[in-house]
This record gives C-alpha cells, sequence and structure tokens, in this order.
C-alpha cells in the first residue's frame, strides 16, 4: 500500500547530542523510510549542540524534531518517532 | 553576632542585588529594580501592558545599563514588535545592529507540528542559549512562554521542562521576565506560571471605573526585599510607561522662608504685605464667577514676570480661551508662553482616572520644572472619583510639590448649599493658605469680596476686601464700613459721593461761619473805638473840670490871701478880681 512519489524527500532530523531519544529518533526514521521511500530520501542530521544557531531557522523548540523539508510545505514531528502510524501520517507518506 | 555571622553577613544576608529597569518609578517601588539574575513574572490581562513594559525593561536595559538583552517573542514577529514600540521611540532595528539587542521570534503552529513519542525542549534551550551567547545577554524576556501550552500537547513534558527552563535561566545568571496571560478567577496565569517563578511577581491590571481606565500595577511578591505593596497606577505614552510610588511616607520636606508675590498687590498686603511663601500651597476657593480663575492668572502671570517657569494646568477652559480672557483683564499670557516661561496642559478631568492626572501632571512638572504650578480648577476631579480619593490624590500632589520646593495654587469651585464653607475635595484642610473669594449680594447686585480664610506661619488680615477686576488687573479695595453695615460696589461708591457731597456742603458752611465772626469781630471793633473816643471826650470834660477847679481853688486862695494882707493893713495895691466881697 505504498504510494510512491516521484519528489526527492528530505528530511531533517535536529538532535541535542547523542541522547537517547535522538538515537532511537534516528533508528526509526531510518527504518520508516528504508521501507516506505527507499532510494528517494535524504537525511540529514543537524546536532544543535555543534550548531545552535540553526535553531532559529527552523523553529526548533523540542527535541527530536524531524522536518520535512521537501517536498513542501513542511512539517514537524517531533518526539522520539516511535508511532509509526503518526510518522507516516505526519509525513504525507500515507494518507490519514 | 558571633564572628564568623560577621564576616559572612554581607555575602548572605547582604541585600539582594537587583538590576535597574530603568522603567519610570518601577525601580522605586521594588527599591533598585528587578531582582539580579533570576525570573520575574509579569501577569496581566490582555492589553494591559506586559509586552510593553518588558520590552521597555530591554531597551532601557541596553541603552542605559549596557546590558545587552535577548526578547523571545512567542506571539509578534520581531517586524510587529518594532513596529508596535516605534511610537515609543524605540529603534529595535538600530539595537540590534549594535549587537545590544536579539529579538527571537518562536513560532509555534500546531497544526505543522505532529507528536509522536516522548521529546523535551531543549531546543528552544539551546536556542536560547544561542541568543543569550552571542549577544552576551545580562537580560531575556519571554513573551509569552504560555503559548507554548497551546502548541503542544504533552502538558507533563512541558511543565518538567518549564521547572527545568526557569532553573536554568537562573543558572545563565540572566534576570528573566517571564509574561503571562492573567487566568480565569484568582489563578495569576492560565498555566498556573507563578508556582515557577518564585522571586518576583509583578501583576498589571486594566480596570474601568466609571467609564473610565486605569492602568494599575502591583507587585504581588519580591521575595528578600522590601517593595512597595501598594496598587501603583502607570501610564503608557509617549515616553514608554511611567508608574507613580504615589504615597510618600516622609514628611520631612524643606520650607523656604521666601515669599512669592501673588500678583495682586491687595492681597499681598493682606498677606503681611509680602505674600505666600514659596513652595507653599494655596486654594483659592468660591462660588462660580467669583474670579479664581483671574486669580490663578495673575498668579502665574507674576511667576513668569520673576522669570520663573510656571506650568498651567487648565481643566475646564482650552488655553486659548483663558489667554483671550485674561487679556481682557489686561494680563497678557501669550507672552509668556512665547517665551516658554509659561506652559499649558489643557485636560478634561474625565479624560482619564485621577491616577493618571497625578501621573501625567507628575510627567509634566519633572519635565519642565517650573517653580509654580497652578491647577485650574480641582473641582471637576469629583466626577471621576470620591471625595477621599480626590484628597488622596491631592495629598500626594501637594507632597510632591512641596517635596519639589513648588508653589501651587488651587481653585475650587465651592457651592452656595455648602453650609460649613468646606470645599468638596476636603483639601482646605491641607494647604497652607486658603483664599475664599465670595460675591456678595446687596442692594440688588453681587460684588466679589476677598478674605484669607488661613494663611499658616504669617500675619494675615481678617478683613473682607472687596475684589475688583477691573480692565488693568485685579485689584482689593477696603469695603466700606458705613452706620449701615458693609458696603460693595455701586452701595460703596454711592457712599463714597454721598460723603464727598456731605463734605462739599460742610466746607461752605465753615466758610460762611468764618466770614460772620470776623464780620462780627470787625463790628465789635468798631464799637470797641467809639466807645474808646466816648471815653477820651468823657475824660476830657473831666480834666476840663478839675482844671477849672484847680483853678478855682488857686484864685481863690489867692484872694484870701490877698484879703488875708489887706485885712493887716496894708493896701492892695490893686485887687486883681472884684472876686469875694
Amino acid at each position: 500500500m505504498v504510494k510512491r512519489i516521484d519528489k526527492k524527500w528530505e528530511l531533517r532530523l535536529y538532535v541535542a547530542g547523542k541522547t537517547p531519544k535522538s538515537v532511537t529518533a534516528l533508528s526509526n526514521l531510518q527504518k520508516y523510510c528504508e521501507e516506505h521511500l527507499k532510494g528517494q530520501y535524504r537525511i540529514e542530521v543537524i546536532d544543535l549542540l555543534e550548531k545552535p544557531q540553526l535553531a532559529e531557522g527552523d523553529q526548533i523548540l523540542a527535541i527530536p524534531t524531524l522536518v520535512r523539508k521537501v517536498p513542501e510545505p513542511i512539517r514537524k514531528i517531533i518526539g522520539d518517532l516511535s508511532n509509526e502510524e503518526k510518522v507516516l501520517v505526519g509525513l504525507n507518506i500515507r494518507p490519514a | 553576632m558571633s564572628k564568623t555571622q560577621k564576616k559572612k553577613a554581607p555575602v548572605l544576608y547582604g541585600t539582594l542585588p537587583k538590576a535597574l529597569t530603568g522603567i519610570t518609578g518601577l525601580d522605586e517601588i521594588t527599591e533598585g529594580g528587578l531582582p539580579l539574575g533570576r525570573p520575574t513574572l509579569i501577569c496581566g490581562e490582555a492589553g494591559c501592558g506586559k509586552t510593553l513594559m518588558s520590552l521597555e525593561f530591554i531597551v532601557r536595559g541596553a541603552v542605559q545599563y549596557n546590558e545587552p538583552g535577548v526578547f523571545v517573542a512567542f506571539e509578534e514577529k520581531s517586524d510587529e514588535l518594532a513596529m508596535n514600540v516605534a511610537s515609543l521611540g524605540f529603534d529595535l532595528k538600530k539595537l540590534q545592529e549594535q549587537k545590544k539587542l536579539k529579538i527571537d521570534h518562536v513560532h509555534i503552529d500546531r497544526s505543522e507540528i505532529e507528536e509522536t513519542g516522548e521529546y523535551d525542549l531543549e531546543g528552544l534551550f539551546i536556542r536560547l542559549g544561542y541568543a543569550i551567547d552571542s549577544i552576551g545577554a545580562k537580560r531575556i524576556v519571554l513573551d509569552t512562554l504560555e503559548n507554548l501550552f497551546s502548541g503542544l500537547n504533552n502538558q507533563a513534558v512541558l511543565r518538567m521542562e518549564l521547572r527545568r527552563l526557569f532553573g536554568w535561566l537562573k543558572e545563565k545568571g540572566v534576570t528573566a521576565i517571564i509574561t503571562g496571560e492573567r487566568g480565569e478567577g484568582n489563578a495569576l496565569t492560565r498555566q498556573g506560571l507563578e508556582e515557577y517563578v518564585s522571586d518576583c511577581v509583578i501583576l498589571l491590571d486594566n480596570r474601568v471605573v466609571n467609564q473610565i481606565t486605569t492602568r494599575r500595577l502591583r507587585v504581588i511578591k519580591y521575595r528578600g526585599t522590601v517593595h512597595g505593596t501598594n496598587e501603583y497606577p502607570f501610564l503608557i505614552d509617549e515616553d514608554g510607561i511611567s508608574v507613580l510610588p504615589v504615597t510618600s511616607l516622609k514628611m520631612a520636606n524643606n520650607v523656604s522662608t521666601e515669599r512669592v508675590s501673588t500678583g495682586v498687590k491687595g492681597l499681598d498686603d493682606m498677606l503681611g504685605g509680602l505674600g505666600l511663601y514659596r513652595g507653599g500651597s494655596v486654594l483659592v476657593s468660591g462660588t462660580a464667577g467669583t474670579g479664581k480663575t483671574s486669580l490663578a492668572a495673575s498668579f502665574a502671570n507674576e511667576a513668569c514676570n520673576r522669570k520663573e517657569k510656571c506650568v498651567y494646568f487648565a481643566m475646564e477652559e482650552s488655553p486659548n480661551q483663558i489667554i483671550r480672557n485674561m487679556r481682557s483683564i489686561g494680563i497678557d499670557l501669550q507672552k509668556h508662553i512665547d517665551k516658554g516661561l509659561l506652559i499649558f496642559n489643557a485636560s478634561r478631568p474625565n479624560l482619564y482616572g485621577l491616577e493618571m492626572h497625578l501621573v501625567a501632571m507628575h510627567k509634566y512638572i519633572r519635565k519642565y520644572k517650573p517653580s509654580v504650578v497652578v491647577i485650574d480648577p480641582i473641582t471637576n476631579f469629583i466626577n471621576i472619583g470620591s471625595v477621599s480619593e480626590v484628597k488622596n490624590m491631592l495629598v500626594r500632589m501637594i507632597d510632591f510639590l512641596q517635596e519639589e520646593g513648588i508653589s501651587v495654587m488651587f481653585t475650587a469651585l465651592s457651592l452656595n448649599t455648602v453650609v460649613s464653607e468646606q470645599t468638596d475635595e476636603g483639601v482646605s484642610s491641607l494647604v497652607d493658605a486658603w483664599i475664599l473669594v465670595r460675591d456678595i449680594e446687596f442692594n440688588g447686585e453681587r460684588n466679589r469680596g476677598l478674605y484669607v480664610m488661613k494663611s499658616r506661619g504669617m500675619k494675615h488680615s481678617n478683613q473682607v476686601r472687596e475684589f475688583v477686576i477691573t480692565n488693568t488687573g485685579l485689584n482689593l479695595i477696603d469695603v466700606y464700613l458705613g452706620p449701615d453695615g458693609i458696603l460693595t460696589g455701586s452701595a460703596r461708591e454711592q457712599q463714597m459721593l454721598l460723603e464727598q457731597t456731605g463734605e462739599a456742603i460742610h466746607s461752605s458752611a465753615v466758610n460762611r461761619k468764618d466770614r460772620e465772626i470776623i464780620r462780627k469781630r470787625k463790628v465789635l471793633e468798631a464799637k470797641i473805638a467809639s466807645l474808646h473816643s466816648e471815653f477820651e471826650s468823657v475824660e476830657e470834660e473831666l480834666n476840663k473840670v478839675y482844671l477849672e477847679e484847680e483853678l478855682k481853688k488857686q484864685i481863690l486862695e489867692k484872694n484870701r490871701a490877698e484879703v488875708t494882707r489887706l485885712r493887716r493893713g496894708e493896701i492892695a495895691e490893686l485887687p486883681k478880681t472884684s472876686s469875694k466881697k
């Protein structure tokens, strides 16, 4: 039931250091992308501890935050992404 | 006290370090500003000035105290903010360029955000930390933090993170202001932010009483320091916020023995010939149309003539109206205005609340530093407050003016129905001098009488004088005390005329009498002269008789001697006369 979209997916995951939550989030994300968007996505992990100036641009409050830059519109998912259903709906990979 | 305690005292028990806000009056109430390096909560309803107050704190910090600040806006964008405060003369853009100010707009849109699983607000912390560090901020404002609650679902996480945030801010050592919207019921904030901020809580309030809005401020709590506990009105105008720390507890003002003229010669004479004390307060009360404003204008005019500044608070008439009206009695106020000596401030009493009037007057007086202030009249204040409120306000006004050594003249309308001659405002006991102007109705006309009800610390006349307004100014005339009582106006004039006539008649009568006396004397003198001559002729007659007698006697003697000789035989050769035979 996976809907293939020709657009490239640009995902950004904001973390702050290697906290358990961040690690969980990243591994969850990678898992979902491999399953649903294989070959069409790019994940950029931004560690705000290293680049705090980037927090303002994407209006980051919570950690971890996943931002879908492309396709537009921007979507944000916060939390450790443990709920696959919500992540897929949130990223508009699967229609709600 | 033990030695160790003594040593530690300055550290442990020293006064709480504070950060000056630079907001007029607020630093006085808090005795030095907000707690340094700690969060302060400013809460209040919508539109009561939370954002402005916190922004002013940041801007003044950056401009006046060289403490850069971060303004984290959860509600407005930075452009909007800049526009909102541009009218107050805050140039946020420039400050941002100078790295003295940083505005960070935190945008939370629930529709964009999906929550799944656990998270924390480390991102916000990093942002704040980055903003603080990038300009070396000493101050931070979070306006309004509660928006987080509408953007995020997980309350438990939020509350935990908030607690952590306040701890973190303290650790950072920045003086923080957190604003919060007033909650329902007695709650200070909707989300109970007050439970996280324990150091200083300031409540702003925007109350409507009698259709007049007054903003007020109250320091609800301020740990570890003394602070004003009352509600203080505050004003937002072109210079930002001014809070009025109204009640001065001390009554230790310096007093002057210098006297200043009231501008009316006769009145000065009544006040011991010298006028009023500088820095004193004088109340002029009277019924309508008795010349209170004229007296006040004359007082102001005199001050300006002395090259002193005067602020005239006109509560009833517009400045132009006063200028025109005073010109008709020979007082030219316009020239003083042109020279900048006289400053008019006209406002209707019900423009804003009593307290706001006080704040506004304070501001004006502080700005222009006059030596004389006129408030004309104070009567209408009663429309916007109770007697005790008005009295309170005027007490504070007088207090403030006395502290500054400014002479003040109030005018007040008293009603004929008030038996005790108390003014409505009940300020007569507060003022140093009280001049009453009243109309004296007699013989079908009204005239003005003026007397000094009281004048502290100087000899003053107990007389009622007639108060005359002429083309060339004000004048006081002694009232005529005739056999029929006190006469004023035309009755006085008439009496005076009558007296003049009487005097003329009297003097002509005197002349006539004088002439008669002269005439009488002349007659008498003539009589005396004739008597004299009569007497002389009688005397002459008498003398003649005497002489004849004498002659006769002599002749007789002679004859007798002759006879005697003849008898002796001697013949007389010739008897001269054939006298005795």
